[in-house]
C-alpha cells in the first residue's frame, strides 16, 4: 500500500482504538495513540510533499478500489495528490498535530476525553478523504463526514440544551448546501458523463453542450453546476446566506473550534471551489458571485465581530470574514491568492483560538470579554502569543497574514469578475479586521482588571511546556509562514476574458491597502480609550438596539426563524395527524354510522317491524303508482 | 425441489416450534424460538448452497419448478429466481435472524404460536419472491398477509386490534384490485391464444392494446404502492408499524415494503412497459410526494416508532422514483436503497424496541440523554440515524445516489425536489438521535446486552460493507434491466 493511501489510516486506527477501549483507557495511553497517530500523520504528509516537489510528476495518485460505478463512469476510493492538496494535508495534518496535542492537555479532565480525542481523529481522517478525493463522490464523502464530526463535537458536551441546538443548527444548515452540492453533481455527470475531478476540469472546457447556452435556457448548464457547487461551499465555509451556524458553534470545546471551525472545515468550500476551478472559469458570472458573496459576507461578519461580547464569538465572526475575503480572491480568479490565505489563515487562527482557549481556562471558563481586561501582566506569554495572531489577522506588514491579504487585494482592481467596487469592500473589511482586533485585545488585556481580585489562575495551563510548545510553534508559522511561497499557478488555467480589461491599477492602491491597518489601529487607540487604560469606571456592554442587533449578526437568525423554521415546524404540527390518513378515515367513519343506524333498527321489538312494513309498503305501492 | 423445500420447510419448523414450544422430549426442553432459529439458519445455508451450486445464469429468470396445479384453469405451481429475487431472498432471510434474535425476550406469552406466525411470514415471502404463476403469486400474497396480521393483533401494543385491522383492510381491498387485473389478463391470454394462462412467461409475450393496459396496469400498481407505500395510500403503515412487536415492525419495513417495490419492478415495468412509461411522471409525482410528505410527518412525530415509520415513506419514495425513471442507474439505485433500507429501518426498529423494553415507552419526549448511561447503544443509534439521512459510507448513500443521479437524467425537476428530501431526512434524523441520546439525562438505562449488541453490530457492518463496497449486491442485480 502507498503511503498516501495510508495517510488517513494513521488517526482512523487511532480513533478505532479510542473507540473500541473507550474510558478503559488512561490519559497517558489515549494521549499518546491519538496524538501520536496526528504525528505520524503530519510526518507523512511532510514526506509525501518533499517527494511530490522533487519527482517530476506533478501528481500523486493511489488507488485503493472501485467503489460503484455510475453507467460507465467508475467511481473509485482513489487519492490524488498536486499542488493544491499538498498544501491542504500539510494544514490539516499539521496544524491539526498541534492542535491535538493542545488538546490532549485541556481536555485532560474531562471524563469523556477518549471519546472527545477520538472524534477529533474522525474528524482528520474524512478531512484528509475530502482533500484528497479524486472524484466528487469521494470527496463528499469526507464532505459529509467532517459535517458529522463537526456535529459530534459541537454537541460535545451534550447534556447542555444549548449544545444539542447548536450543533443540530450547524448540521442541517450545512446540509442544506450540501443538497445543493449533491444536485450539482447530478448535474455535471448528466452533462459532463463524469465524476473525477480532473476529468470534469478538462471536460468542462472542452464541453461544447456544457458551456453553452441551449435554446430554451437562459443559463448554461456550467452556470448552474458552478451556482449549484457554490450553494455547497457557502453551507460548509459559513458565507451569506449560509453563514447563520458557524458562531454558534462555538459552544463546541475551544480545541474544537480551533481546529474545524477555523482552521480546516471551514475552509473546505474554498478548497471546493479551487479544486472545480475548471468549472467556475467556465461560469464568470457565478465567479463574479462568489466574489460579491465574498465581499458582502466579510463585511457583515466584520460588523458582527465589533459588537460580540464572547471572545470565542468575535473570533468566529473574523473566521467567516476571513474567508470572506479567500472567496473573494477566488471569485476574481485569483486562486493561488485565495489558497495562500487560507493556508496563513489557518496558522494565525488556530494559534488565536488555542490562546484564547489558554485565557479562558486560566480564567475558569470565562469567555466575556468584559469580564476580562488587565490580562497582560497576568498572563503575559498568552498575552504577546494572542498579540501575534492579531497582529497577523490585521496584517501587519512582515507576518503572514500581511502577504496573503496583500496578494488577495492587488488581485482585485483589474480582475474581470471583480474590480473597484470590491476592492474598495475588502479595504473597508480590512479597516473593521483592525479596529474589532484592537477592541479585543484592549478589553482582554489591557485596562482594569475585571475578574475577581482573588482569583487563581488554572495551573496546569500556566506550567505546562507541550501547551506552550504547540502555541509557540503557531506562533513562529504565523509569523513567518509567509515566507513559503505557494506557487499554484501551474494548477489553474486562468480566466481569459475575450475582452482584454483595461483598467489599470492606479499606483496608489498599495498604499492604501498597507496603511489601511494603521488607521485602524490608530483610530482604536483613541475610540477604544475607556477600554485600554485602567480607570474605575465600571465598563459594561451597550445595550442600545443597534449594538444588539449587530450582536445577534444582523438579524439573520430572526429572519431564517420567521421564513422557514417556524412555518415548516406550524405546517408539521398543524398535520401531525395526516390529512391523508384523515381523509381515509372518513370512509371507516361512513361505514360505522350506516352500521349504527341499521343496528339501532333491529331492535328487535315487533312495533319497529310492523312499522317498519307498514311504510315500506306504502313507499313501494307510492314507487310503482307513480 | 430444493425451493420448494425451503418455503415449505419455514411452515413445517414454525408448526414444529409452536408444538414443540415448552415441551420436554429426550431430555431436552424445546424452545420455540431455538427451534425457529435454527431452522431458519438452516434453511437459509440451503438457499445459499442452492444458488451456489446450480450454474444458472441468474441474470435471466431460471425456472425451478413448475408442476400442474388446478389443471382446469392451467394454474401451475411455478417458482423460478433470478437476481432480483435472490438478493430479497437473502435480505429476507438475514432480516429473518433478526426478528428472531429481537424477540428472544420480548415475547413471552404464546411464544410457540408468535413463531409459527413469524416463520409462516417468511415462508410467504419467499414465496412471493418466488413464484412465476400468477394465481400462485396471489397466493403468497395472502398468505404473507395473514400470520402478520395476527403478530399484530395478538402480540402488539396498546391500539393493536385497531392497526391490524387497518392494515388488513389496507392490503386486502388493493389486493382485489390486482385480483381482478390477474383474471383480467389470464382471460386476455385465453383470447388471444387460445388456453387460459397464469404463467408469467407466457404474460410476457402478450401484446396487449394500450388502452387496456393502461387499466391493468393500474390494478397492478395500485396494489404495490398500497404495499410500498406511497402517499396516498400509505397511511395504513405508521399505524401497523407502532403497534406492532419489535420483530413485527422490523419484518414490515424490512422485507414486506419491498415486496411491493419487487412487484413493481417484476410485474408492473416488466407487464406494461408502455403502459407504465406513460404512466411514468404521475408516479415520479407521487414518489417526490412521498419522499417529502414522509420526511415532514416524521419529523412532527414524537413516538420513536412512528418516526421511523414515516422515514420509511420517504425511503421508499426513492425506490419508487428509480423505479419509475426507466433508467438502469436508476434502476440500481433501487436495488441499493432497498436492501440498505431493508437493514437500517431494521435496525432503527430494534433500537426502538430495545430501548422499548427498558423504559416502556415510545414516546421521545420520555427519552433524552441515554449516551451517559448506554454510549454503546447510544454509537449505533448515531450509526444508524445516520443511515437514515444518507451519510456516505453507508449503504443508503449509495442507493440514494445513484437512484437521484439516474432519475435526473430523466426527471430533472423532479430529482431537485427529491434532493429536499435529503435536508428533511437530516432534520428527523438528528430529532430522534437527540432527542434520544443526548440532552439532559432522565433515566438511567442498561446498555446493551451482548445479544442486542450482536443484532446492532451485524446490522451495522452490513450496512458498512455495502456502503463502502456496493458492488456486493451491484455486481450481482445487474442484469435484470439487459
Amino acid at each position: 500500500m502507498s503511503l498516501l493511501a495510508s495517510l488517513p489510516l494513521y488517526p482512523l486506527l487511532s480513533f478505532l482504538i479510542l473507540i473500541s477501549f473507550g474510558k478503559r483507557l488512561s490519559w497517558v495511553m489515549a494521549s499518546w495513540v491519538s496524538v501520536g497517530a496526528m504525528g505520524a500523520a503530519a510526518f507523512c504528509s511532510m514526506f509525501l510533499v518533499n517527494q511530490l516537489s522533487t519527482s517530476d510528476t506533478s501528481v500523486i495518485t493511489a488507488h485503493m478500489w472501485q467503489w460503484f460505478s455510475i453507467g460507465s463512469a467508475k467511481v473509485n476510493v482513489s487519492f490524488y495528490l498536486d499542488a493544491l492538496s499538498a498544501v491542504m494535508i500539510l494544514v490539516v495534518t499539521g496544524v491539526g498535530f498541534l492542535i491535538h496535542l493542545f488538546a490532549a492537555i485541556y481536555m485532560k479532565s474531562d471524563e469523556n476525553f477518549t471519546r472527545f480525542m477520538a472524534y477529533m481523529n474522525l474528524f482528520i481522517v474524512a478531512m484528509l478523504v475530502l482533500v484528497l478525493a479524486d472524484n466528487l463522490v469521494l470527496l463528499y464523502l469526507g464532505w459529509e463526514g467532517v459535517g458529522l464530526c463537526s456535529f459530534l463535537l459541537i454537541g460535545f458536551w451534550y447534556q447542555e440544551k444549548s449544545n444539542v441546538l447548536a450543533a443540530r443548527k450547524a448540521f442541517i444548515v450545512t446540509r442544506i448546501g450540501d443538497t445543493a452540492m449533491v444536485i450539482g453533481l447530478f448535474l455535471l455527470f448528466k452533462s459532463l458523463a463524469s465524476l473525477n475531478i480532473a476529468e470534469i476540469n478538462q471536460l468542462a472546457q472542452t464541453t461544447i453542450s456544457f458551456t453553452s447556452n441551449s435554446m430554451n435556457a437562459a443559463h448554461s448548464d456550467a452556470y448552474w453546476a458552478a451556482l449549484l457547487l457554490l450553494g455547497g461551499a457557502v453551507g460548509k465555509s459559513a458565507q451569506l446566506p449560509l453563514q447563520t451556524w458557524l458562531p454558534d458553534a462555538m459552544a463546541g470545546p475551544t480545541p474544537v473550534s480551533a481546529l474545524i471551525h477555523a482552521a480546516t472545515m471551514v475552509t473546505a468550500g474554498v478548497y471546493l471551489i479551487a479544486r472545480m476551478n475548471g468549472v467556475f472559469l467556465m461560469a464568470p458570472e457565478v465567479m463574479n458571485y462568489v466574489a460579491w458573496l465574498g465581499g458582502i459576507t466579510l463585511l457583515i461578519a466584520g460588523v458582527a465581530a465589533l459588537a460580540q461580547n464572547d471572545i470565542k464569538r468575535v473570533l468566529a465572526y473574523s473566521t467567516m470574514s476571513q474567508i470572506g475575503y479567500m472567496m473573494l480572491a477566488l471569485g476574481a480568479g485569483a486562486w493561488s491568492a485565495g489558497v495562500f490565505h487560507l493556508m496563513t489563515h489557518a496558522f494565525f487562527k488556530a494559534l488565536l483560538f488555542l490562546t484564547a482557549g489558554a485565557v479562558i481556562l486560566a480564567l475558569h471558563h470565562q469567555q466575556d470579554i468584559f469580564k476580562m481586561g488587565g490580562l497582560l501582566k497576568r498572563l503575559p506569554v498568552e498575552a504577546t502569543l494572542f498579540l501575534v495572531g492579531l497582529a497577523c489577522l490585521i496584517a501587519l506588514p512582515g507576518t503572514s497574514g500581511f502577504f496573503s491579504k496583500e496578494a488577495i487585494i492587488a488581485s482585485l482592481w483589474s480582475s474581470p469578475t471583480a474590480g473597484p467596487s470590491l476592492w474598495w469592500c475588502a479595504i473597508l473589511g480590512a479597516l473593521l479586521t483592525s479596529i474589532y482586533s484592537c477592541r479585543l485585545f484592549f478589553l482582554a488585556f489591557l485596562g482594569k482588571a475585571r475578574f475577581p481580585e482573588n482569583l487563581v489562575i488554572s495551573d496546569h495551563i500556566e506550567t505546562n511546556k507541550l501547551l506552550r510548545g504547540a502555541l509557540f510553534i503557531l506562533a513562529l508559522l504565523s509569523l513567518f509562514g509567509g515566507l513559503v511561497t505557494v506557487d499554484l499557478s501551474s494548477l489553474f488555467s486562468s480566466y481569459k476574458p475575450s475582452v482584454v480589461s483595461s483598467i489599470d491599477s492606479p499606483s496608489w492602491l498599495h498604499i492604501v491597502a498597507i496603511a489601511t491597518p494603521f488607521i485602524g489601529i490608530i483610530f482604536s487607540w483613541f475610540y477604544y480609550r475607556r477600554y485600554r487604560i485602567v480607570t474605575d469606571e465600571p465598563l459594561t456592554a451597550s445595550h442600545s438596539a443597534w449594538i444588539v442587533f449587530c450582536r445577534n449578526g444582523l438579524g439573520f437568525d430572526t429572519l431564517y426563524s420567521t421564513l422557514l423554521i417556524k412555518p415548516y415546524c406550524f405546517v408539521a404540527k398543524l398535520n401531525k395527524n395526516d390529512l391523508f390518513d384523515q381523509i381515509l378515515m372518513l370512509i371507516a367513519w361512513y361505514v360505522r354510522i350506516w352500521r349504527d343506524i341499521l343496528s339501532v333498527s333491529q331492535s328487535g321489538s315487533l312495533r319497529w317491524f310492523a312499522a317498519a312494513f307498514g311504510l315500506s309498503l306504502v313507499g313501494l305501492i307510492c314507487v310503482v303508482t307513480l | 425441489m430444493m425451493l420448494t423445500f425451503i418455503i415449505f420447510g419455514l411452515l413445517l419448523s414454525g408448526s414444529i416450534a409452536w408444538v414443540t414450544d415448552n415441551k420436554v422430549f429426550a431430555g431436552i426442553k424445546f424452545q420455540a424460538k431455538w427451534v425457529s432459529l435454527l431452522s431458519v439458519l438452516a434453511l437459509g445455508s440451503c438457499f445459499l448452497l442452492l444458488v451456489y451450486f446450480s450454474n444458472q445464469n441468474f441474470q435471466q429468470l431460471q425456472l425451478f419448478e413448475r408442476v400442474s396445479w388446478i389443471s382446469s384453469l392451467n394454474i401451475d405451481y411455478a417458482l423460478a429466481l433470478d437476481t432480483l429475487s435472490i438478493t430479497l431472498i437473502v435480505l429476507t432471510f438475514i432480516l429473518a435472524v433478526v426478528c428472531i434474535l429481537v424477540s428472544w425476550e420480548e415475547i413471552q406469552e404464546k411464544s410457540g404460536f408468535y413463531y409459527f406466525n413469524l416463520l409462516a411470514t417468511f415462508s410467504g415471502v419467499i414465496g412471493v419472491f418466488s413464484a412465476v404463476d400468477m394465481f400462485l403469486f396471489f397466493f403468497f400474497w395472502e398468505v404473507m398477509l395473514i400470520p402478520m396480521t395476527a403478530i399484530i393483533a395478538i402480540w402488539g401494543h396498546e391500539n393493536r386490534y385497531f392497526a391490524a385491522i387497518k392494515f388488513f383492510i389496507f392490503t386486502q381491498v388493493s389486493s382485489l384490485l390486482m385480483l381482478v387485473a390477474i383474471i383480467a389478463m389470464a382471460y386476455i391470454h385465453q383470447q388471444q391464444t387460445g388456453v387460459m394462462s397464469f404463467y408469467y412467461q407466457d404474460w410476457l409475450m402478450l401484446d396487449i392494446k394500450i388502452g387496456v393496459a393502461q387499466y391493468l396496469m393500474l390494478g397492478f400498481f395500485i396494489a404495490f404502492a398500497v404495499k410500498l407505500p406511497s402517499v396516498p395510500f400509505h397511511s395504513w403503515l405508521p399505524d401497523a408499524h407502532t403497534q406492532a412487536p419489535t420483530a413485527g415492525s422490523v419484518l414490515l419495513a424490512g422485507i414486506l415494503l419491498k415486496t411491493g417495490a419487487y412487484g413493481l419492478i417484476r410485474f408492473v415495468i416488466f407487464l406494461f412497459p408502455q403502459a407504465s412509461e406513460n404512466f411514468a411522471p404521475i408516479a415520479a409525482t407521487l414518489a417526490v410526494i412521498s419522499i417529502l410528505y414522509g420526511a415532514k410527518m416524521a419529523f412532527a412525530q414524537s413516538d420513536f416508532k412512528r418516526l421511523v415509520a414515516y422515514s420509511s415513506i420517504s425511503h421508499m419514495g426513492f425506490v419508487m422514483l428509480a423505479i419509475f425513471s426507466f433508467n438502469e442507474i436508476a434502476y440500481q439505485g433501487a436495488i441499493v436503497t432497498m436492501v440498505a433500507h431493508g437493514l437500517s429501518s431494521a435496525a432503527l426498529f430494534s433500537l426502538a424496541g430495545m430501548i422499548y423494553q427498558r423504559i416502556h415507552s415510545r414516546n421521545l419526549n420520555d427519552m433524552g440523554g441515554f449516551w451517559q448511561s448506554a454510549p454503546r447503544m447510544g454509537g449505533f443509534g448515531l450509526a444508524f440515524a445516520a443511515a437514515a439521512f444518507g451519510l456516505p459510507g453507508l449503504a443508503n448513500f449509495v442507493g440514494e445516489f445513484l437512484s437521484l443521479v439516474g432519475a435526473f437524467q430523466v426527471f430533472p425537476i423532479m430529482v431537485v425536489f427529491a434532493s429536499l428530501g435529503l435536508i428533511g431526512s437530516a432534520i428527523y434524523g438528528m430529532l430522534l438521535f437527540q432527542k434520544t441520546f443526548q440532552g439532559v439525562p432522565l433515566k438511567q438505562v442498561q446498555d446493551l446486552s451482548v445479544r442486542e449488541f450482536f443484532i446492532c453490530g451485524s446490522l451495522l457492518g452490513l450496512l458498512v460493507v455495502l456502503g463502502f463496497y456496493p458492488n456486493i449486491i451491484l455486481g450481482y442485480a445487474f442484469g435484470v434491466f439487459a
